[in-house]
């Protein structure tokens, strides 16, 4: 059995889920969410790398850098905010985050 | 694809979705980071798979080289206590399998019933020229700085939006002494200068 975009589109999409199953379970810590927020946008890029390369279409590739672009902010903006939150509540468990509730 | 590649690429998958797993249910937050890097790599090395040589080389110098470091640095730099269970309480965990086996029933659903359109060869946006005759980097750069070069000049802006944001936000005022001018200019003389009168040969006591 010769490996085809299928297998590739498989392994992503397995990766996906377990991006989202782990902002679910994941309650100590926010910065784990974020890593699961990475693992999710890593499994986009898988996607559309494999598209690019079974289409040949390199416009795939050049989407997938501008993901990794947004992804490199994302996390650098997200890990300040934790930062600025850790020093304001001295916790980031997600179930302490509540000051906002309705 | 011969045989060999097809088991490299097996062995490259196990290994990312293991990791990723491990990422999931690590109880120390450094040992999640770690696993992260693994599947960077690992995903790299699927990149390099389907011919993307540079976007491989781009994660595991973006990814496994800067973000998995901040997040390290992070993670050591916040006391975390990691005493308490990692994973949610029993219904909060099970809400959450149960979306996951949703999602995954629905992609595999999508990925049993689909099809190429016949027209998806001509709507490509910028087809590959031939890899024996010019390399992947040099394909890429070549659409990248001509065709894609307002997209790139907008992701610099977002670098550069992004950069100015986590400084401002982690920016500590009160820890450097800052100049207040104010303060320097009511000052009177009375109060920071005193004048002697001393006599030769004996000084202040």
């Amino acid at each position: 059995m010769t490996v085809s975009l299928v297998h590739y589109l498989t392994v992503s999409g397995i990766l996906f889920t377990i991006g989202v199953v782990g902002i679910f379970a994941r309650r100590r810590n926010l910065v784990l969410i974020l890593m699961c927020i990475e693992l999710i946008l890593f499994a986009a890029n898988l996607n559309l790398v494999a598209f690019s390369a079974y289409l040949q279409d390199l416009g795939g590739q050049i989407f997938t850098m501008f993901v990794l672009t947004v992804a490199a902010a994302e996390a650098a903006v997200g890990l300040a905010i934790v930062v600025a939150f850790f020093r304001a509540r001295g916790t980031i468990a997600v179930e302490n985050i509540n000051e906002l509730k309705g | 694809m011969t045989l060999a590649v097809d088991a490299v690429f097996y062995l490259f998958s196990i290994v990312c979705v293991v990791s990723a797993l491990m990422v999931v249910v690590s109880r120390n937050p450094v040992h999640s980071v770690l696993w992260m890097i693994t599947v960077f790599i690992n995903g790299a090395g699927l990149f390099v798979l389907l011919n993307a040589e540079f976007l491989a080389m781009v994660l595991v110098i973006v990814y496994a080289g800067a973000v998995a470091i901040l997040f390290t640095f992070v993670v050591m730099m916040l006391d975390l206590d990691f005493t308490g269970p990692a994973l949610r309480s029993k219904q909060t965990l099970l809400v959450g399998l149960a979306v996951g086996a949703v999602l995954l029933g629905d992609l595999f659903v999508m990925l049993s019933e689909w099809s190429v359109s016949p027209k998806a060869e001509a709507l490509r946006a910028s087809p590959t020229p031939d890899l024996s005759t010019v390399s992947n980097t040099v394909a890429l750069s070549r659409i990248l700085y001509t065709d894609y070069i307002f997209l790139f000049q907008t992701a610099g802006l977002i670098l550069l939006v992004a950069m100015v944001g986590a400084v401002l936000l982690t920016f500590r005022r009160q820890r450097h002494q800052r100049q207040d001018v104010s303060v320097q200019l009511a000052r009177s003389k009375s109060e920071t200068l005193k004048m002697n009168r001393v006599e030769n040969g004996k000084g202040i006591s």
